[in-house]
């Protein structure tokens, strides 16, 4: 019984919540959620998100036979709750985050350090009330201990030689061989779901986007998105062609950067100043069309902010063309220098079987053998009247990343092209009524799925926003995929997963 | 006199010529980018600026890291002054040879591993494990090729091996061919450019030579640096003055003929910084441990040189 039962079986009969759109959030009760615990040791579910709201703890969960979605929560009075990480290794961080954010605590987590809190702030349990008082003296934080002759440690960052966001990775090797690689992160931690609180649509929105630079519109999308199913809206369907193309440009012009900057971290900077003259392309088109480099604030709740002209349409067509020929000579290039090859083929291999555990989608997951993609997973519009593949890779190295991200690209060219051809009418906006709900979204970014969830208040306010950044079950990937690696290899295996740092420091 | 004065002027050469060499090839490798790239003389003031700065030191650093950048800069000065330039007849010749050259590179090599770990840093430790690892394989190879040539030409002195050369004794032998090819493999390790090393990364982790002095900053840096870069030249003459020695000016020439032989100088130094950036430009950096199977295959030439030669005159 157990091993077949879906996600929509398993919480049926359960209480709802009326307001939550557009996938259904149930209520459990404490042996409600440990029968979720033994269900989820069972199936294959992936988790999609952890966070709090108040006093209750929410659980995003997909069922990937139909692709059910759905949220549990469970409220926790004593301020703690059965932990999901025993199930779930990628809920280890999320649940760590969350006992900082809130002082609600996992039972049964077996990791009991903080997370994003580093004993730095004025206050500890931020979002609780009441909040705790801050630590009287400065914390220390013991990394995992290694035993073994003959090992030495190597601490890189906070602070980085190059123009790159802040993160501690702590190398234990033998020789050059790394034995454990532990990331610390939160060090660009500033309190996003804090400053959303009881904000304006359109301030949340702009601090939404803000959230992670280069996923700007991924994130502006996520955040309308998930306030017009909270309001029971629709933005109109120019307005959702529109805002498909910003995220493929988007989507470009990252995954060129990446492509480039993976080759620059074996020396080869030849391939990144070319893709960087790519994707220059790309971001002054964005300018000529859109009236922004990187597209920020251009996705609204309720529509888009900037209508494509005619021009406009004319200057990407064209942008499409050059990209595709001169993406297929860089290619050539990558293909046919044996060096290069040398350095990324069998170079951190995550096992599909690990990205499987952490529930790691985008272009880590997917070079791994994971299919997951939201553009087809959820289908929002318009992806569901286009025609586009999801690429995998077998092998799971720093080579599959590189044409994970090509072929990706090939795709997104297509796409654009497509959402020229049969861009309709009509008008960009569609006011937001004025009143209360939750909502969550589910978009593809261009590093993986980003969920986001949101409750607004009557008069149309933000309570409570969470963003979970597909960063947060990539990162611990990064820490099995070098293992056995040399130290020389991490920045390749590093670039070639390019997490975020400010996305899931919040 | 004269002669003393030709000395002096070779001795400074090395010195002055040495960042405008580092400067070229940067600047053909921006070429090969599509950037603009900095000037040939970027180099020149980037060292003035680091001489006017204040040097920081790490509270647990010794005398060593104090005197290390004094004794490698003198050690790669002096080791760039045994090779001729614009001429052979000079004042080092009868006192130092190829190998005081290979050890004066050996001593400052040395010293710049122990300043490296000398601060205890995890970097500084990282890069010199590395150096060492690459000197165990590069230095034989070096004094390989060395020994193959003195065979052939019954001298280990630049000055003469040049001689040697010019005066036809050469013609297309095999040893020679494999020495030159041993050499250059040895020469972009030792010079730390890639495929062994990138003078250009901002990457902790990947640096080898950057690593050591990553501890370094003001004038002790600058010292560091130049050394960096006149050993840079210094491969690049070895290739000139072993392999094509053509143009430069002999004991007893006149004084027109010491201003061709260093036109020619410069004019060869050019064009190997140019070769060297294209080089680099067309190929991506070895995995570490490649780097035995490179430098193991130039000991190999090396050894297969002088073996040659052995058979050869046996025959």
């Amino acid at each position: 019984m157990l091993g077949n039962t879906t996600l929509t079986e398993f919480l049926d009969g359960l209480r709802t919540v009326p307001q939550h759109q557009p996938w259904p959030r149930h209520l459990l009760d404490e042996r409600a959620w440990m029968d979720l615990l033994h269900q989820l040791a069972e199936s294959d579910w992936t988790l999609l998100g952890l966070w709090a709201d108040g006093g209750e703890v929410h659980a995003a969960l997909r069922d990937e036979e139909d692709g059910a979605v759905a949220v549990a929560s469970l409220s926790c009075p004593e301020r703690k709750y059965p932990s999901l990480s025993e199930v779930r290794p990628g809920a280890i961080r999320l649940e760590r985050a969350l006992r900082d954010l809130w002082g609600i605590t996992p039972v049964g987590l077996s990791d009991p350090r903080p997370w994003l809190d580093h004993g730095r702030w004025p206050v500890s349990r931020p979002l609780a009330l009441p909040r705790g008082p801050a630590p009287e003296t400065p914390v220390d934080y013991p990394f995992l201990p290694v035993e073994g002759e003959a090992l030495h440690i190597i601490p890189v960052g906070p602070v980085h030689a190059g123009v790159i966001e802040p993160g501690h990775f702590r190398f234990t090797c033998s020789g050059e061989s790394v034995v454990r690689l532990e990331a610390r992160l939160g060090y660009t931690h500033k309190g996003v779901e804090e400053l959303m609180a009881g904000k304006p649509l359109a301030e949340a929105a702009k601090l939404a986007a803000r959230l992670s630079g280069d996923s700007t519109v991924a994130y502006s999308l996520a955040f309308a998105r998930a306030v017009e199913a909270a309001t029971a809206s629709e933005a109109p369907p120019r307005a959702h062609w529109l805002r498909a193309l910003m995220a493929e440009l988007e989507r470009i012009a990252n995954h060129l950067l990446d492509v480039g900057g993976v080759c620059n971290d074996a020396a080869f900077p030849v391939m990144l100043a070319h893709c960087t003259t790519l994707r220059e392309e790309v971001l002054r088109a964005n300018a000529a069309c859109f009236g922004h480099r990187l597209l920020m604030d251009r996705i609204l709740p309720g529509g888009v902010s900037h209508d494509l002209t005619r021009e406009g349409g004319a200057t990407l067509r064209k942008l499409c063309a050059t990209l595709a020929q001169r993406l297929n000579i860089l290619v050539d290039i990558y293909d046919d220098l044996p060096s290069l090859q040398d350095r990324t083929v069998g170079t951190g291999i995550v096992r599909p079987a690990l990205a499987r555990r952490f529930g790691a989608g985008g272009v880590v997951g997917r070079a791994s053998m994971q299919g997951g993609d939201a553009r087809k997973a959820v289908a929002y519009p318009p992806y569901d009247e286009l025609d586009f593949a999801v690429p995998t890779q077998p092998l799971g190295d720093v080579n599959a990343r590189i044409w994970q991200r090509i072929e990706e690209l090939r795709e997104s060219l297509s796409l654009v092209n497509q959402l020229m051809d049969g861009m309709p009418g009509g008008p960009l906006t569609r006011p937001i009524p004025t009143r209360g709900g939750e909502g969550m979204a589910l978009v593809e970014g261009f590093r993986g799925e980003i969920l986001l969830w949101l409750r607004l208040s009557e008069a149309g306010k933000v309570v409570r926003c969470h963003p979970r950044d597909p960063s947060w079950f990539q990162w611990p990937l990064l820490e099995a995929a070098i293992e056995n690696n040399i130290v020389a290899d991490f920045p390749l295996c590093n670039k070639s997963f390019n997490c975020s740092y400010s996305g899931v420091d919040l | 006199m004269i002669p003393l004065l030709w000395g002096i002027l070779h001795t400074l050469l090395v010195v002055a010529a040495a960042p405008w060499a580092t400067g070229l090839t940067r600047r053909v490798k921006a070429r090969l980018q599509g950037r603009r790239g900095a000037s040939c003389w970027q180099p020149y003031r980037d060292l003035w600026r680091l001489l006017q700065k204040d040097s920081v030191i790490a509270d647990s650093a010794s005398w060593l890291f104090h005197i290390t950048p004094y004794v490698v800069f003198v050690a790669v000065w002096l080791a760039a002054t045994i090779l001729p330039t614009l001429t052979t007849d000079m004042i080092m010749t009868p006192a130092a040879d190829l190998i005081a050259l290979v050890a004066l590179l050996g001593v400052a090599r040395f010293f710049t591993a122990l300043a490296g770990l000398d601060a205890g840093t995890a970097f500084g430790g990282l890069g010199a494990s590395r150096e060492m690892f690459i000197a165990s394989l590069g230095e034989p190879a070096m004094l390989m090729v060395t020994f193959s040539l003195s065979v052939l030409a019954h001298t280990t002195s630049p000055a003469h091996l040049v001689e040697f050369v010019l005066a036809g004794h050469v013609g297309l032998e095999v040893s020679v061919g494999l020495a030159m090819g041993a050499l250059l493999m040895v020469a972009l390790a030792e010079s730390g450019r890639i495929p062994i090393d990138n003078p250009a990364t901002h990457l902790e982790l990947t640096m080898v030579h950057e690593a050591m002095v990553l501890e370094y900053s003001g004038r002790h840096l600058a010292l560091m640096e130049a050394a960096a870069m006149m050993r840079q030249l210094l491969f690049l003459s070895l290739i000139i003055c072993l392999f094509l020695p053509w143009g430069i000016a002999r004991p007893g020439d006149a004084a027109p003929w010491l201003l061709v032989g260093l036109a020619a100088w410069i004019a060869k130094v050019a064009a190997l910084s140019v070769v060297l950036a294209a080089y680099e430009s067309w190929i991506a950096k070895m995995r570490l441990f490649r780097i035995a199977d490179f430098l193991g295959g130039a000991l190999l030439l090396a050894l297969l040189a002088t073996i040659f030669l052995y058979v050869s005159e046996a025959l």
